[in-house]
């Protein structure tokens, strides 16, 4: 499904990602970590398209197609989703007018004929459930006000709402208490299936007790230095980056 | 026949030739205190001269290339209702008034309320009719001394609107003016003069809208004077959508006696060069002045807002939000005055002002003063331009949505803070469709 060989990207003149491989197959979900600076968040935000990177050379593969020479709303709509580490508030735009405005410009690109108010509502009743989130937080300014807890949620809710193929998760962790760590994860396992991949990108083991991996990945100085099964996160958590930093710095 | 001012290659020249002019036509009139009132001011806008950019007040807002103008003073016009037809807002019901190049036209308006809510006369009749009622409110809230352009309509206004809405009466239908220039043929300039005097504990709803046909230059030059008495209520609305080529310079000054409330909303959509003036005066205790605007000029437009809130009794409040969208080589202005005199103890006055610049080529002067001189108040202001939030365009594009879209959807949002205000639902309902047109284009 995504297929990144040998992807470098800056910001400015700063070289962040130097050169990462990563495959990722449907179905699968993926654990991106690594200490601070690796350049977890700059690889969620170049699959995103953010406009701030530099891509200077490598290729990004999504279905066969080169998502590098998309616009973000086209990423979107081929089927990428990213939840932000920081939603955005977005003042006078309720989240259920983003939403509909969204899922609709997603269906033109798809050539499917727009959703009414009646099955948009139906829909949106229906996510609601899975992701245990109330109508009036849907009904006010997108994120403007939010606690933590419901922004992450409400990006969740999103991510329910649009269905992607790929789904990046950058850091939902951050900034969680356990119970709204909890209910952010049963959003994501809901909504796992065998056409659906997600990548997990989280600084800390303790979201991977939750939403459970297939492989974990060790990204250190903008590459993946160490793939491996979902123990690998544990012994990252028990011994920390040190030895990972060691070994990287050995080859 | 209509003389011919051509030969006067100055605009001030050839105005003041056109009131000697009319002067000279006059018969007794020419004694009547009204009269009297207009030579004043003549003389002061003589004196005065057009502002330069030297002038503290129209530092940034050049009239230059409108005293240039070769305008023509006459007011004649040919247009029909089914010229005005185009122009008309869709389910709009009220009173409905129209202006053409500043006459009004009973023929082309239709006034719905009946007699005994509101009395609506034409400023032309009024001054006949009623030189008392008159003389006892014009010109003695909009200052001439100091303004050349209210001294210029001051002595020159021909037409407008005078209204009065007697003690505890709540007039159900608004009142619609609509100024119309016809710059079919030639370049022209009118004068526009409103009067409206709303009684004691009474409560109305009125609009401006002003408007110009054909591409020839046109100049409105209007001043309206509003006086509240205790416990009125009024909503007032101006709306500008004028052409490219279009000078407006336009004073609305609001006179509040105690416990009154004045809502109010301005919105410039187009126009070449426009200067709104807004200024209130809280003459009285509990007296609330609630001020919103909207400017979006595009292209070559400039856009002045001036808005002065005097608070001059204990206990008033005030409350203004202006925000402004600017896009190409457009450039705005934003001048709010508080004062604050030393007797208006408890006074609450809030001011903000926020502005996206859309292009390098656009820019925007915001300069809030306040003069505070009692020490028992709560005064706040707050001024922002920046331009349009990347962060929150990425985010819309990343759930898909076409950054033309995303701009359109941010920036209607950003309007609707003052759109929404707006109580009269077809007038809201325009507005947000050509501020929607105007985001998309």
């Amino acid at each position: 499904m995504l297929s990144i060989s040998n992807l470098h990207a800056s910001i400015g003149e700063k070289e962040i990602l130097r050169g990462l491989n990563l495959e990722i197959n449907s179905g699968e979900v993926h654990a991106i970590m690594g200490p601070n600076g690796a350049g977890k968040s700059t690889l969620a935000s170049v699959l995103a398209g953010r406009e701030d990177y530099d891509v200077t050379s490598g290729s990004v593969l999504f279905d066969g197609k080169d998502l590098l020479d998309m616009a973000p709303e086209e990423r979107a709509a081929e089927g990428i989703f990213l939840a932000f580490q920081y939603p955005i508030e977005i003042p006078g735009v309720s989240t259920t007018n983003f939403l509909k405005t969204a899922l609709n410009e997603i269906r033109k690109y798809r050539g499917q004929d727009p959703l009414d108010a009646v099955q948009f509502l139906k829909l949106m009743k229906e996510k609601m459930k899975l992701v245990n989130i109330d109508q009036s937080l849907l009904s006010r300014s997108l994120n403007e006000g939010f606690s933590g807890g419901e922004k992450k949620r409400n990006e969740i809710f999103q991510m329910a709402m649009l269905e992607p193929k790929l789904a990046i998760l950058d850091e939902t962790d951050s900034g969680l208490d356990i119970d709204a760590l909890r209910i952010v994860a049963d959003g994501v396992n809901k909504l796992r299936s065998p056409e659906r991949a997600t990548i997990v990108v989280t600084h800390y083991q303790r979201l991977l007790d939750y939403i459970v991996p297939d492989y974990v990945h060790v990204l250190y100085k903008g590459r993946i230095v160490k793939s491996g099964p979902k123990e690998l996160a544990l012994e990252l958590e028990e011994k920390g980056y040190d030895w990972i930093k060691a070994e990287a710095e050995a080859i | 026949m209509t003389p011919s001012y051509a030969s006067y290659n100055d605009f001030k020249e050839q105005l003041l030739a056109s009131f000697r002019d009319n002067e000279e036509r006059m018969n007794g009139e020419r004694k009547s205190p009204l009269h009297q009132l207009r030579r004043a001011a003549l003389k002061q806008f003589e004196q005065l001269g057009f502002p330069t950019i030297r002038h503290e007040e129209w530092k940034y807002s050049n009239v230059n290339s409108l005293i240039k103008e070769d305008f023509a003073l006459d007011t004649t016009s040919s247009l029909t209702a089914d010229d005005l037809a185009p122009l008309e807002i869709p389910n709009l019901e009220g009173n409905i008034l129209y202006f053409v190049n500043g006459i009004y036209h009973p023929e082309l308006s239709r006034i719905v309320s009946p007699a005994e809510q509101i009395q609506i006369t034409s400023f032309a009749e009024a001054i006949k009719a009623d030189p008392e009622f008159v003389g006892t409110h014009f010109a003695h809230y909009a200052d001439y001394q100091d303004s050349a352009f209210t001294a210029l309509n001051t002595a020159m206004a021909s037409d407008g609107v005078v209204v009065r809405v007697p003690n505890n009466t709540t007039v159900e239908q608004p009142i619609i003016l609509r100024f119309v220039t016809d710059a079919r043929v030639n370049n022209i300039t009118s004068q526009p003069r409103n009067l409206i005097v709303v009684g004691r504990n009474a409560e109305v709803m009125m609009a401006e809208s002003y408007r110009t046909l054909g591409d020839r230059s046109s100049f409105v030059n209007v001043v309206t004077e509003i006086v509240l008495d205790r416990d009125a209520r009024m909503q007032y609305y101006k709306v500008l959508n004028e052409t490219a080529k279009a000078y407006h310079i336009g004073t609305t000054q609001v006179h509040q006696s105690d416990n009154s409330h004045f809502y109010s909303a301005s919105i410039t959509l187009n126009g070449h060069f426009v200067r709104n003036n807004l200024n209130i005066v809280l003459n009285g205790q509990h007296a609330e002045a609630f001020m919103y605007g909207l400017y979006m000029p595009n292209g070559r437009q400039h856009v002045d807002n001036h808005t002065l809130v005097d608070h001059a009794m204990p206990n008033s409040y005030s409350n203004e939000l202006y925000k402004g969208i600017l896009d190409d080589n457009s450039t705005g202005v934003f001048n709010g005055k508080i004062f604050v005199r030393p007797d208006a103890q408890k006074t609450n006055a809030y001011q903000s002002c926020k502005n996206v610049v859309l292009s390098p080529g656009a820019s925007m002067n915001t300069k809030p003063q306040l003069e505070i001189y009692a020490d028992d108040v709560k005064c706040s202001h707050g001024t922002t331009t920046g331009q349009l939030n990347d962060e929150a365009l990425f985010y819309m594009r990343s759930r898909g949505i076409p950054k033309d879209e995303a701009r359109t959807l941010l920036l209607y949002a950003f309007s609707q803070d003052v759109l929404s205000q707006i109580k009269i639902k077809p007038i809201r309902e325009y507005l947000e469709g050509v501020v929607r047109e105007k985001l998309t284009k």
